[in-house]
């Protein structure tokens, strides 16, 4: 059975209302069950961006609610919103984000820290994680040593770390060369696979969208296409069944 | 735990604003300790020189004297006066006084000077007067032999073993005059009594002046100079109406107005040198706002609640205030050792115009260790109080706009 993550009813954002609005999203309705991998595209300005922080409650809606495991959180004051986000939505940004002067563990680590996770309990979870992005070796390096890749995989095992409902990325292999993009969407696929991990992207990259499941065009703030897709790499290795 | 563990490390980001943020609060606290020790050694160095070198803490004369300073205001030694004033636990000791004017002479020269009957010993244990000899041997009690303050003893050309002449008017308009042989040469801080005075034991004094057991005054030595006006009172109320009980700050009015005066000049310089040191702190603090905004909205984004984050960048600014508050209290004692040991002296007109004054222009730092912590502590409360603009700048963060490059 499908379990609903993400039920966003009829969602508008308007940006300068009062001179010119501009309408980042425009009543939009999305619904996201548990294990999705889907690629929010379209051209710059269409909205993808804003409906992203919408959907991970770090901006409001001026109109419509959205229902996370089905807590409405446009009815969350901001500090709720703060702690709702720490232990259900993990996020990966464009340009990973990490702090310089935490090792990548520690990074990874650090929501925990946050969450008031045992050490006991953040260690075990951190030689998992860093053994599932495959970076087990480079747990006491610091960013600065990693290359981009390496960086945004210990952003997803920072994301992770929290066990989220879901992980919001923004752009995640914008700033990577093809090798460390395809090794990326390896681990998120796998991820995906494996724990049942729902993850939502917003992208222009094609090499995202080939791996998305699901694939929802946005044009001027509105849903023009909402495409359920086989992967290609999945056709490529023969792992389709009809 | 994890929080200063955090702090700590970020301080170490960027070591080059870490280290323009501690300077400044270093070299602010060493400007800020130069400044309040050098006018607390400038006042304490002033009153050493003018007030316990010889006026005393506190006088007791007869009631009028300080109105009309003659001898004939003088009076009565007794062993029951200077019971009841001992009887005082903060009085920590006395001696007594006959002072008047003469007309000093040498060979060719004569000058008028200040001649100051005094009992030797009790007079060191509260002036430390031996401690002035600079040439001679001090008095006894029964010697028939004189002290010369140096200007005076260089201006009549006088030495140790020379004879001075002394004329003048004694008790009741007697007529009195002396010879007497000059045992020691004194030298004097404040240039006004160098020029000027003359000791010879209180019995000579009271056998040049035709005044036998009279004194003008008794000069107290107190056990706490912040206490001065309590424990004038207390003695005041001992002795009665018919002695005047008058500190120093009444005694030298022009003395107090002046520390009054330079100390509220004082305070616009350090509150001057306060402004300094808070657009030295504020601008690094704004750089670093600046440098860390993306950061603080991906904190906020990922879940980090906004009063952590403000624990966060105030313990940064606890410790980066502290280290750099720390480094210049240490770094401020030995500089302020040495402007003590070695003083600043000035000379020319600003020197005259000191010595005008009654004091010389010698200017020690003070060494008092209070100092140190209270400007330490003013730094260090500056420095907090300007982190309340990281902290306005998070509570008023917004997460989506932080994270737009």
């Amino acid at each position: 059975m499908n379990t609903t993550v993400i039920d966003a009813h009829n969602i508008s954002k308007v940006y300068n209302p009062k001179t010119i609005p501009v309408h980042a999203v425009n009543e939009v309705h999305l619904h996201i069950n548990k294990g999705e991998f889907t690629a929010l595209v379209g051209p710059s300005g269409s909205g993808k961006t804003t409906l992203l922080n919408l959907i991970g409650g770090l901006d409001r809606p001026d109109k419509g609610n959205i229902f996370i495991n089905g807590t409405d959180i446009t009815k969350l004051t901001a500090g709720e919103l703060i702690s709702f986000r720490l232990h259900n939505i993990g996020f990966v940004f464009q340009s990973f984000n990490l702090i310089p002067v935490l090792t990548a563990k520690e990074n990874a680590e650090f929501i925990m820290l946050l969450q008031g996770v045992k050490r006991k309990e953040r260690e075990r979870r951190m030689m998992q994680l860093f053994k599932d992005i495959g970076l087990e070796d480079k747990m006491d390096v610091r960013p600065e040593k990693l290359s981009g890749g390496q960086q945004q995989r210990v952003a997803i095992a920072r994301a992770l770390a929290s066990k989220p409902q879901f992980i919001l990325a923004d752009e995640p292999t914008a700033n990577l060369d093809s090798a460390s993009a395809s090794n990326l969407l390896d681990n998120m696929a796998k991820l995906n696979k494996e724990e049942n991990m729902t993850f939502i992207f917003s992208t222009h990259d094609q090499r995202v969208i080939e791996r998305a499941r699901r694939v929802i065009t946005l044009v001027d703030g509105k849903i023009s296409s909402d495409t359920a897709v086989v992967p290609t790499t999945e056709i490529q290795t023969g792992q389709v069944t009809s | 735990m994890w929080i200063i563990r955090l702090a700590w490390k970020n301080l170490w980001r960027n070591r080059s604003r870490t280290l323009i943020t501690v300077g400044a609060i270093f070299f602010a606290v060493i400007l800020s300790i130069a400044a309040e020790s050098l006018k607390t050694g400038i006042f304490d160095n002033l009153v050493k020189n003018v007030v316990s070198f010889y006026t005393g803490y506190i006088q007791i004369h007869k009631n009028g004297y300080q109105d009309e300073q003659i001898l004939d205001n003088s009076f009565s030694q007794a062993d029951d006066i200077e019971k009841k004033i001992l009887a005082n636990k903060n009085v920590t000791g006395l001696t007594p006084r006959l002072e008047s004017f003469a007309l000093a002479s040498s060979e060719n020269l004569s000058k008028g000077c200040m001649v100051v009957g005094i009992l030797p010993e009790n007079e060191n244990k509260i002036t430390s007067l031996k401690r002035k000899l600079v040439k001679g041997s001090y008095i006894e009690k029964t010697d028939q032999s004189v002290l010369l303050a140096q200007g005076l003893a260089e201006r009549l050309q006088l030495n140790v073993n020379d004879t001075i002449v002394l004329i003048g008017q004694g008790y009741h308009g007697s007529t009195a005059a002396g010879k007497y042989q000059v045992k020691g040469i004194l030298k004097f801080g404040s240039p006004q009594l160098n020029d000027k005075i003359l000791f010879m034991p209180l019995q000579t004094s009271q056998s040049f002046f035709s005044a036998d057991g009279m004194i003008t005054s008794y000069i107290l030595s107190i056990a706490e100079d912040t206490q001065l006006e309590p424990i004038a009172s207390a003695v005041r109320k001992t002795l009665g109406t018919n002695y005047e009980v008058m500190t120093w700050e009444a005694l030298l009015p022009e003395i107090k107005q002046h520390i009054a005066t330079d100390s509220n000049n004082m305070k616009v310089v350090q509150g001057i040198l306060y402004l300094l040191i808070c657009f030295g702190i504020f601008s690094t603090l704004i750089m670093m706002m600046i440098e860390r905004k993306f950061e603080m909205g991906m904190l906020v984004a990922i879940g980090m609640k906004k009063a952590k984050l403000i624990v966060l960048f105030i313990t940064e600014s606890v410790l980066t205030v502290l280290i750099g508050c720390i480094a210049g209290i240490m770094a401020s004692i030995p500089v302020i050792y040495f402007l003590n040991k070695h003083p600043i002296r000035i000379g020319g007109d600003t020197a005259k115009a000191y010595e005008r004054f009654g004091f010389e222009a010698v200017f020690p730092t003070s060494t008092d260790a209070s100092i140190f912590i209270r400007q330490g502590i003013v730094v260090f409360v500056i420095g907090l109080a300007l982190s309340l603009y990281p902290m306005i700048k998070i509570l008023q963060l917004n997460a989506v706009t932080a994270l737009r490059r």
